[in-house]
This record gives C-alpha cells, structure tokens and sequence, in this order.
C-alpha cells in the first residue's frame, strides 16, 4: 500500500471533512488525517486553517505522526504566529524527553520556526540540550544555535550561546565537533561580532584536526572548509597542517577531495617555494585533480572550473596531463567547454601536436558554440606557440575550406589575431580569405575580415572596391563594424590617398553626419582634423606600429585569482567572481592569501614599489572580448593622448564642417566632469558639504580635499586622484580614474606596497569597467591595517602600485595620519596624568598653530569628530588648556595640550608620546583639522 | 555555507515535494527555475548551476526527475552536488526506483529523510544502511519507539553494533574498467583504468580488517621492489578506511559497513595495447547507400576469454534496409540507438573476426548536419585485470576469535570505451 491514496480527495468540503478527522478519538484516523493535510500541503493547497486542529494532535507518543505535525508547524507558523505559541509547550517538554531521538527532533524543529515569540522560549531547552549527555542531541542543538543566530543573532551573543558552542569544539565525538564548527562558520560570516569571539586559534585547529579523521564525509568538508580559513602563525605551522590534511585527497567524496585541495593550495602560499616539501605536494596534488574528472557530469563541471583557477595560480600542477582534457563524444556541452578553456591553458611546444589534432576534430563536430570555441582555440594555439604558428594557419585555411558559415567567420575572427601577433608572416593568405567576403554576417567577423582589408591595404588591389561595397550598407551595420570600417578606409585613404579621396570623404561624412552614435561621431571627427590639418600626422597616428597582443587571454586579474582560490569549491569558485558579486548583504570579510612568513629570516625585498605578485608572465594587453573596440582602435597611446586632445579643440575652426552645436554641448560636458570628479579640490569638499547638510556624524569627519596622485602624463593617459576618509570606524580610499586616453581602460588592480601602519585594500578594487576615454569613475576602496609592517620615510608614506590593461603604474602620496585614529582613543583621566608624567619631559614637543578662527568648543568638537578626544579642560590666567588623546591603530598612544588664548588666533599644541616619529603628522593633521 | 532548500521537481518544474531548511528564500522562486533552464538550454549555454537574482540553483537530473538545491550564499556546491546524488542514492536504496511515482507513493518517509539528512542545510547523516535502522516504511508502533543508532554519531558512523552471522564470510570483487579514447586514425589518445574493489561482508560484531595488494609504493618501501607490482596513480577509499595510516605506510586498515560497499578506487594509466580493438572502414555513398566493414580483435592473451561483448556502430539517422554479414555473433539493427549491435557472446584471446553491414540512403539528403558519434563496445573479460592487480590478503581479526573465510573475484570490464569513427 502507497502513501498515493492520500492525494486522492476531492470531495468540497475537503477542509471541513478533515477538521473532524482530525479531531477524532481514534489515533488511526487521526494519523491518517494529518497525512492527508501534508498531502494537501505537498501539492500546495493552503490548509492553513486546519492549524489549531493539526496542533492539537502534537502530543501524541507515536513518532511518526509527531514528525508530520512538525513539517506542519514548519510550513504555517509564520503565517499563525499567536497560534504557534500554542505548541511551545509541547516543544519544551519534548526537548526533555526520554528518547534522544525525540529531544533533538524537538530542538531541531524549534529553531526552524522563525517567529520571535517562539525564539524566546527556545533559550533554555537549548542550553540543556546543549550539554545533553546523547551525541545525538547535541550535534543537533550545535546546528540550532546558527539557526538562532540568523534568527537573533543579539540574542544569541547575550546568552552566552556562543561560549557554549566554542565548548562543543572540544566534545569527545566527532560528529558534534563539526556540526558546532559549521554553526561556528556560518555565524562568523554573518556577524563580525561573534567573529573576534569564535576567531581559531592553533589550539581549536589542533582539535578540529583529530576530529577530521573520525567524522563523516560532509563533517570532513566543514572541517576542511573552516581551517582555510585560518592563517597559521609561521610556516611551520602551514606545513604540519598541510600534512595532516593530505590523506584527505584520497577520500571517496569529491567534495572532501576540493576542500583539501583549497587548504593546501592556500597554505602553499605560506611555504617555501622551491623547497622540497611544496614540490612533493604539487605531485600529491594532481591525481586527485584528475580522478575528479571520472565523476558524476556536474561535479566534473565544478572540478574543471576550480582546476581553471588553480592552473592559472600554479601552472606547474597539471602540465603533464594535457591529455585527461581530451574531450568526448558525450560529454555534456558545458564541461566541453570547459574542458577546452584547460586545454588552452596548458598548450605549449611540447603537446601543440596532439592539441591541434584534437582541436581540428572538435571544429568539425556539430555543436555551434563547442566548434566556434575549438576554432578561437586554435588561434590562441598559434598565438601562444609561435613554432606551430604555421600548422594553426593551415589548419584554419582547412577549415575555412569546409564553407561551413560559422566555422569561416570564426577562423576569420582568429586569424586577424595571428596577424597582429605575426605581421608580414601569413598575408599570402588573404586572397583566400576574400573569397568568403559575402557569407560573413556577424558583426564579429566582418569587423575583423575590414580590418585586415585596411591594414593590407597595400597588397590588396581592390582593396577599394572591397571597403566600398561594404559601405553601401553603411547605416545598417552593428557600430563594431561601422568603427572599423571608418578607420580602414582611412588607412587606405593614407596608403593610396590618390584615387581614394572619393572614398574617405564618403565615410567621413557617414559617421559624422548620419549617425548618432556619439563614439562613432567622434572618430570622425578626430580622422577629418587629423587629416585636413596635418596629414602627416594623421599617418603617425593611424598607421602606428600597434601594441602587441598577448599570449594568454581570459587571465583573472591576480588579486581576484588569489581571492578566488580561498574560495575553491564554493560558488564564487565557479562563477569566476568575488563572493560579494552575488551574495547579498554583508557576505563576510573578503578573503586573502597568506604570505609567506618571515620567520626564518629570509632575505627582506627591497623596499621598491609594491611589486604585484604574479608567477605567471604579465600580458601586455588583454584583448577580451570587451575591450576588442579598444584594441582595433589602433591609435598606439605613447606619445601621450592628452597633447592631442589639446591639439583637437583648436583645430575645430579649421574643420571643413562646423558642427558648432554639438562639440559646444561635448566641450562643456567635458570640463564639467573633470570639474566635478578629476579637477582637484572639488570632490572632497562636495562630500563634506552633503555631509553638513545632512548632519551625518560620519561625515563630519575631515576628509581632506582629493589631489593628483598620478598624473595623466605618467599614467598613459590614466589619471588618478585620491583622498582618505574615515567614515563609522572604517578607513577607506577615495579614488577617482579619469581615462584620458583614447581606449577605455579595464583591468584594474591595485596593490600596496609595505608601509609604516600595514594599511592594505580590504577588498578589491571595484570600479565600473571598462572606463571609457574622457570618463571619470571614483570608488571608496576600504582599508585594513592587517598588511606587512615597514616603516617608511616619511612616516605616512604610503607607495601604491595601480594596474590596468595598458601597464602597471606606481604611485606615491601621504596618508593623513587622522584616519588613523581609533574611537576607543579617549583616555580615562587619570590614566592620563600618570601616562603624562611616566613620559620623559624630553619627549615633549611644542608646536604654535597660526591663524585658527574657533573657539575651545568648536575646536575640541572638530577634534572629537576626528577621534582627538578631549579628555580635560582648565582655565588657568583666562587661557583654555585642552588635555587630549588619541590612539592609532597600531596601538600607539598621543597625549597632547592644546593652549588657546581668547583673541589669539595662534594655539600651541604640545605633544606627548612614547613613539615621537608620529608627531610630525600629528602636528599636520592638527592644523588641517583646525584650519578646515 | 549550503543549501537553502532542496526541492524535487517533475520534467515540467512542477514541484512534487520540497524542504525549506533555512527559511531564507521565498519557496516560490521555484517557478523561475524551469522557464530558465530552458532558455539556457535554447541558447546552447547549458549549466548545472542556474542563477536568478541572489539565488543559485544547483540541481542534478535523474530519470525524469530535477532535483534542485538553492542558496542564497556562497555555497560549497561541490558539497552539494555530492549531497544531491547522494540523496538519490538513499532514495534507491530506500525505494529501489526514484521515479514521479515513487515519490509520491511515499511522500510521509521522504519528509521524514529530509529532516534526518539535512540541517539547517548541512548534510548530516546519509548512511542509507543506518537511517533504515530508525527511519522505516511501516509506522512506528507505540512500544518500540526506535532510538537513534549508536553509528550515528559514533566515529564508526557506518556499522551498527552486535550484528551476527553464522557463517562469516568476506566477498572481495577487484572489477577493472577500461576508459579508452581512440582517433580516428588509430592513435590511442588516452587508456585509463579505473579499478574498483568491492565487498560484500557477512561479519559478526565489530572486525578490524586489514587488505594487502602488491602496491607498488609499498612494496618499494619494504624492501620488495622487484616482485610484480602495480603502480596506482590516485586512490580513493570508502570513508571507513583510515586514511591517516595509508598515508603514513600504506596500510589499508578499516572497520568495514554490512552487505554491500566500494572499499576503494583507483586509477592509472596504462600502455598495454586495447583489449578489444576495433578497425572500420565506412563507405558512404551519398544518396544511394553506406557499407561498413567492421573487424573486431582480441589483444588479450589466449587464455582469457570476453564475454557478452557488444560492438555499438553508429550509422545514420535516415539509414534503411539493415543487411549484415558475419561469421561470428549476431547483428541487429537498433533504429532508436542509430546503431547497429554486433554481440559476440564469447571472444576467446588472439582472434579476429570480420561484420559487413549494408545500409540504404534516402536520395533526400538530411537538412541537419550529423555529428559522427564514436564506435563504443561492451565486454567483460573474468579472472583477469589489466593492471595485474593483486589481493595478497585480508586480514580479519575480531575480538570473539572467529575465522572468516574471504572469496576473490577479478573482473576486467569496459569503461568509457571510444574509438571515433572518420
């Protein structure tokens, strides 16, 4: 007999009907009853009405009929809170039950009903089952605490529940042990608070360590999960972690196998690289790697994902398994894919062969996106090994033969790459290539087949036939096309100017004229005053030698790749993107690698400018798909863009055609945007003007106007102003990049170097990419001081590195020290005065403050704002003295008296502290606070 | 960390039964869940991971049945993934079949599961054999209301206590599958084997057992070096076996589950010549007819023997009028495979033998481009692994002094078994 039955009612009076059932004497009919109202809910009738009736059925002896009428409570308190209250009792009695299965059915099921009334009443019976003496009923109760936590997490903490969960750590079975570290995760990653309560240490490691080896698969992987997230104190901790988390690789369960994978991977990090032991564990890591690869289609799917990310980190792992990347004939398409994107990855000159032979089948399969991808592939192959360069191109002529559409367009596509990479190698190839003019019909391609018409102009006789056919449908092409077509007839025009100028006046007047795309406008605009005032030029500029492009593509830029490898295994694992990019809210603090720790004395870098910490080779440009524009622009960015942008405006006079109207409109918009975001002073004082309005106390902080860090002229064409700010106990960068260069920027990292107060980026950067020419982005990049100590000359020197897809630019500027200043600085008075005296005399220091225009009050409120506490102030002889504190981050106490004279407009300030480096800056920020 | 709610759906994404664990996601957002799918599939841009807003979907299919997970966090997904097919496991294993039917047949246990084997959306206990200990198809009745099993939170999570068993006895299957990948033109591009040890263990109370395989790496460690021994590239082993102490002297020692497990795993590459090799030579003329000529060989020693092999030869959708030829086994022409099965029951080691096959081509050509599918075969070859495996031992040693007698068996089979076709 099947439950089936129970679906089977249709009479009208079905809830009426069922109310009697319910309450009949009968326990038969009554079980039979509440199976029928799941059975309704199962199918997703609403019998919420029955609530009272199906409650009254909770106390009942017999298991199977209390677990339904749980489910029930599960689905319809929320919608019944008042009438939930009914079931507390129940609830709190059977959490005192005599069978364990009953007490943790009852604590479990209490957590899951998410109504405040009831979450009052769950705090006792918790704490008991907490300390239950059955394994069974405490693992469940560690699990209910989180579930607390994300009901009322305030309550939690005041209960001092999470004491009682960091206990369960040391419990003698292994099952409660990591069910309490998963409760111990999942809290520290909602709350920051509990976070420093819950912190590991190498003593609760050590525990979860023993535990690993006894706990089923799953409390393995939260075991695993939660020591990545521990940095060890020294390498030598790293190391005996590593090596008590090895045996894990060898584990049934894929999802075990990953989180081992991410812990080593991180500790790596941490351990000497060319030493022994980091090399035996690179072998170690492999197998494994590939053995995931035989699983179940979806998991294979997350493997190769993570095996992406971890090739990429350690090129090494997988060199010599090229051939378990192989792909077959049923394999679903999204690990194709895939395994395709790894192929690429580890071509080089020793495996070309064998990954060309197999990309040459893939291209004939019958799977679109899987052929166009194995065709992009062999381009990169010919990209990236220069010896097979060749092989690729006939390959590709092979293919381009088959006549299939796609597969044509494609090749085209790739080999206007192979070009670029190998100029005046493969053009005997490109009568072949107009063969197929007429079939190409996406944007893409024909885009790509006019660039190589314009860039060989020379060499192809109707080259002006050729662009102008394609001109006749000028309007109706995607703006890819129309772009480059503009610049291909240019090139031409500058090539064979005599029997062109038909041509180019056409195309000129096209996109200047007919078209309102702005961009296309404008390239018309720059390629017609380019031309008509200085023809020379124009060639210098169109016909520049073009930067290279790069070997690898689709690279994730470092900082996220390091981020992304703390989080193998996860969904950020797969999606390639931060954690924050997906998950709503506070998500947690953003996770990043260890480094390699000091302890054995290893040669110290030179303090240069932060190096950015990549093994694997930088590209020069990355030519992904969003910034192809950019890369067929072909205007080189060297001799520095903003001179011709200069030269540009004067030279609209002498434009053959006025278009006074709309480059008035651009003009204005122009300097209006470097007013409001890249011209200097404006943008901090913007902020603290909103702020006064508002009368937001964070605001009232001093955020000192944003200035130059990094001039255009230095940054090609990138400019970069910043500021720093302390806005609710957080530190934070305030960045803006204006792009005045002629492509949009992307890419962009940023890194610091060693600095007096460990200042380090909390996050990455996130900035709106790509940037396009003449924009301006800003960011608030918030700060840690959790980074490697150095200390600098001057002290608030802070070198930072700033990449994007042109270069890697290193900057300087000084960080102002306030932002520095922690709110706990406020000094207990007396603490005070014996500090001051404690202090040698000759620490002293006194400097005059010229031209201050507030009163002691005003003056100690500014200051308070900024975390300078007034902590005392005496009158003496009609003087004010003030007596302050403030405390850096770094720990470092500043005792200082301030002496105000009524009418004098010059203060004394005299500082105190044990460290006397800081009281320069001190001294700065005094007056820029006072002077504000 | 993990799943917000599990939800099993039907082809068309009609929920047929959910668990909302967390409590943090609309229960509804469901209904987005197949419309997407099918979109992506449309765009060729298929996933197993489906995101809409701030919810993932993960989900596995099974039969006719989608069986989602969905987060609203950075969720380990490989975790569950495994959780997903595992959960099918469990309904197998409960129900024999997991199909719409089943499901609803038995709605009230299914719940019941879900409760036991998630938390919060933390898996917790997913050993089918100990969840039928306290989780059973008849109504619990009042007087023995069940307890939760010792294994459930003990470190031998896997076996219960105080089972007994007249005969003891220990059944060791070492099943060896062949992955191979061939070009078209003959080149091996990749020979795997992918072995499995299996069990089958009637053993009373609570033996400690120790196994012994002519492991390369150990014999090398002890001095044995020249004896033969297999080289195992990655191994994987049930979670009863300690893995700390393989690490450290390759032991495998362990407390084994009841009835029926996968000890272990393995996985190496080998360079022994394919088992079954399959040469074809494909005539195609195009809107008349198509012939094939297909010779199959053993490149097994004499000895051994394959049985029941299958050679699977893609031909044409539109292909008509089957005629075959051959000297050895059966043809038959499998219209809804596009296949035709040559079966030979027996292929003793060293032979080769000849199938013709003859097909009719419509003079319509086909408007869809075909792909050219791999010639696939089945075999099984008994008393025999490739990589020349062995079990030395198994030690049994339980407190009560039994002898137990154990049994071997070796199996070589086809795995993933491809030769693509020109």
């Amino acid at each position: 007999m099947t439950d089936s039955k129970y679906f089977t009612t249709t009479k009208k009076g079905e809830i009426f009907e069922l109310k009697a059932e319910l309450n009949s004497d009968k326990k038969e009919k009554k079980k039979e009853a509440v199976k029928k109202v799941i059975a309704s809910m199962t199918v997703g009738k609403d019998v919420s009405a029955l609530f009272p009736d199906v409650v009254n059925c909770m106390q009942t002896d017999n298991l199977e009929l209390k677990k339904l009428v749980y489910l029930y409570l599960m689905n319809y308190a929320k919608s019944q809170p008042d009438m939930a209250i009914m079931a507390v009792n129940t609830f709190v009695k059977d959490c005192e039950d005599s069978n364990p299965l009953i007490r943790a059915l009852a604590v479990r099921t209490m957590g899951c009903i998410r109504v405040d009334k009831i979450t009052e009443y769950l705090c006792e019976p918790l704490r008991k089952c907490l300390k239950d003496e059955d394994p069974y009923v405490r693992k469940t109760a560690a699990v209910c605490v989180a579930k607390l936590h994300d009901i009322n997490a305030q309550l939690v903490e005041d209960q001092g529940f999470l004491d009682l969960l960091r206990d369960l750590l040391s419990d003698s079975n292994p099952m409660v042990v990591a069910n309490a570290v998963a409760a111990i995760s999942e809290i520290m990653d909602a709350s920051p608070n509990a976070a420093s309560a819950l912190e590991m240490n190498s003593v609760t490691i050590n525990k979860l360590l023993t535990a690993l080896n006894e706990c089923t698969e799953w409390g393995q992987v939260f075991i695993l999960d939660s020591i990545s997230n521990y940095t060890p104190k020294d390498d030598r901790e790293a190391q005996s972690i590593c090596e008590r988390v090895t045996p894990r690789l060898a584990h049934a369960n894929a999802a075990v196998v990953l989180s081992a994978v991410k812990v080593v991977m991180k500790l790596m990090e941490m351990l000497d690289t060319s030493g022994d032991y980091v090399t035996s564990l690179v072998k170690k890591l492999a197998p494994p790697l590939v053995t995931l690869l035989s699983a179940e289609p979806e998991i294979q799917y997350v493997a190769l994902r993570n095996i992406n990310l971890i090739v990429q980190k350690r090129s090494d792992i997988l060199k010599n398994e090229m051939k378990v990347f192989f792909v077959k004939y049923n394999d679903p398409i999204y690990v194709k894919l895939e395994k395709l994107d790894i192929m690429i990855r580890l071509t080089s000159q020793s495996n070309i062969a064998q990954v060309l032979a197999e990309l040459k089948e893939y291209a004939t399969e019958v799977d679109v996106d899987f052929v166009r991808k194995s065709v992009r592939a062999i381009g990169r192959c010919a990209i990236k090994v220069e010896p097979a360069a060749e092989r690729c191109v006939s390959t590709l002529l092979d293919l381009i033969q088959t006549k299939v559409n796609y597969v044509v367009q494609e090749a085209i596509v790739v080999i206007k790459d192979i070009f670029r990479k190998y100029p005046n190698k493969y053009e005997s190839i490109i009568a072949t290539l107009c063969e197929n003019l007429d079939t190409l019909d996406e944007p893409e391609a024909r885009a790509s087949m006019i660039w190589i018409i314009g860039e060989y102009a020379e060499r192809i006789d109707n080259a002006d036939e050729l662009l102008e056919s394609f001109l006749e449908g000028f309007q109706d092409e995607n703006t890819q096309v129309q772009l480059q077509l503009l610049t291909a007839i240019v090139k031409l025009f500058l090539k064979r100017p005599t029997d062109t100028q038909e041509l180019v006046q056409q195309v000129l007047s096209l996109s200047t004229q007919d078209s309102d795309n702005p961009d296309l406008r404008d390239r018309g605009y720059i390629y017609w005053r380019l031309l008509s005032t200085d023809p020379a030029a124009a060639k210098e500029v169109v016909l520049a030698e073009k930067p290279l492009i790069s070997e690898e593509t689709d690279l994730i830029e470092p900082t996220l790749l390091d981020e992304l490898i703390c989080h193998i295994s996860s969904l950020a694992s797969v999606y390639h993107k931060p954690p924050n990019a997906f998950v709503e809210g506070r998500g947690g603090q953003r996770r990043v690698l260890p480094v390699k720790s000091q302890s054995e004395g290893t040669t110290e870098e030179p303090a240069a400018p932060a190096p950015v910490s990549q093994p694997a080779p930088q590209p020069t440009v990355i030519p992904g798909a969003d910034s192809l524009i950019g890369d067929l622009l072909d205007i080189d960015l060297g001799p520095g863009p903003s001179m011709m942008q200069q030269q540009m405006y004067p030279a609209q006079q002498a434009a053959p055609i006025q278009p006074a109207g709309n480059t008035g409109g651009m003009d204005i918009f122009g300097e209006g945007l470097d007013n409001l975001l890249g011209g200097g002073s404006s943008g901090g004082d913007m902020l603290g003007g909103l702020g006064d309005i508002f009368g937001m106390p964070q605001s009232q902080s001093y955020i000192p106007p944003q200035e130059v860090w990094l001039p255009a002229t230095k940054g090609k064409g990138l400019e970069i102003t910043g500021t720093f700010a302390r806005k609710s106990n957080q530190i934070n960068m305030e960045l803006t990049f204006t792009n005045k260069a002629m492509q949009p920027m992307s890419g962009f990292a940023i890194q610091f170097n060693k600095n007096s107060f460990g200042l380090m980026p909390a996050q990455v950067l996130n900035i709106r990419t790509p940037l396009p020419p003449n924009q301006s982005a800003s960011t608030s990049l918030p700060l840690n001081t959790t980074g490697p100590v150095q200390k600098m000359e001057p002290l608030t020197l802070l070198q930072i590195a700033i990449k994007n897809n042109i270069d890697v630019f290193y900057m300087s500027t000084q960080v102002s020290l306030h932002v520095l200043f922690t709110e706990d600085g406020e000094m207990d008075k007396k603490v005070f005065l014996k500090t001051w005296k404690d202090i040698p005399a000759q620490n002293e220091v006194q400097y005059t403050i010229n031209n201050v225009q507030h009163n002691a009050d005003t003056v100690s409120q500014k200051l308070r704002n900024n975390n300078i506490f007034t902590i005392a102030k005496r009158n003496v002889e009609g003087q004010d003295m003030l007596y302050q504190s403030l405390k850096l981050t770094n720990g470092i106490w500043v005792l200082a008296e301030l002496k105000i004279q009524p009418s004098n407009p010059s203060f004394v300030l005299s500082l105190k502290a044990r460290a006397v480096d800081v009281y320069e800056a001190i001294k700065t920020v005094y007056e820029n606070i006072l002077h504000n | 960390m993990s799943a917000s709610a599990v939800y099993i759906l039907d082809m068309k994404g009609k929920v047929l039964i959910c668990r909302n664990y967390r409590g943090d996601i609309d229960m509804s957002v469901i209904d987005k869940f197949m419309p997407m799918v099918m979109d992506m599939e449309d765009e060729g841009q298929m996933s197993p991971i489906v995101q809409h807003g701030d919810v993932a979907f993960i989900y596995i299919k099974y039969n006719n049945l989608y069986l989602v997970a969905s987060s609203k966090k950075n969720a380990n997904v490989a975790l569950v993934f495994s959780f997903l097919h595992k959960l099918v496991q469990i309904f197998l294993e409960y129900f024999k079949e997991l199909e719409e039917e089943s499901i609803r047949d038995n709605f009230v246990l299914i719940y019941e599961l879900l409760d036991e084997v998630m938390d919060f959306g933390f898996p917790q206990t997913t050993d089918s054999k100990i969840l039928q200990e306290y989780i059973t198809q008849d109504g619990h009745k009042l007087e023995i209301a069940p307890r939760p099993p010792m294994a459930v939170t003990n470190a031998v999570s896997w076996r219960s206590e105080g089972l007994k068993y007249r005969k003891n006895e220990v059944f060791l299957d070492v099943i060896e599958s062949v992955n191979l990948l061939v070009s078209a033109n003959g080149n091996v591009l990749r020979s795997e084997i992918v072995g499995a040890i299996k069990m089958r263990v009637y053993l009373s109370g609570m033996p400690e057992l120790r196994l012994g395989l002519n492991d390369k790496v150990l014999f090398e460690s002890t001095g044995r070096g020249k004896s033969k021994s297999v080289d195992l590239e990655d191994v994987k082993f049930h979670q009863c076996v300690r893995l700390s102490r393989f690490e450290n002297d390759r032991t495998i020692s362990f407390v084994p589950p009841d009835g029926e497990f996968e000890l272990m795993s393995y996985r190496l590459n080998t360079h022994v010549k394919p088992l079954i090799w399959v040469e074809s030579v494909i005539e195609r003329h195009a809107h008349s007819r198509v012939e094939y000529m297909i010779k199959a060989k053993s490149q097994f020693k004499r000895r051994s023997t394959a049985n029941n092999v299958e050679i699977v030869i893609p031909v044409p959708p539109d292909a008509d009028s089957p005629k075959f030829k051959t000297t050895v086994g059966s043809c038959k022409y499998a219209p809804e495979m596009n296949a035709v099965l040559w079966t030979i029951k027996s292929f003793p080691g060293g032979k080769e033998y000849l199938m013709r096959a003859h097909f009719g081509l419509p003079s319509v050509e086909n408007e869809d481009q075909e792909g050219r599918p791999p010639i696939s075969i089945k075999f099984e070859i008994p008393y025999f692994t490739v990589s020349g495996i062995q079990v030395r031992y198994l030690k049994i040693i339980e407190k009560s002094g039994y002898q137990a007698l154990p049994w071997v068996r070796y199996i070589t089979q086809n795995g993933d078994y491809q030769l693509r076709t020109s």
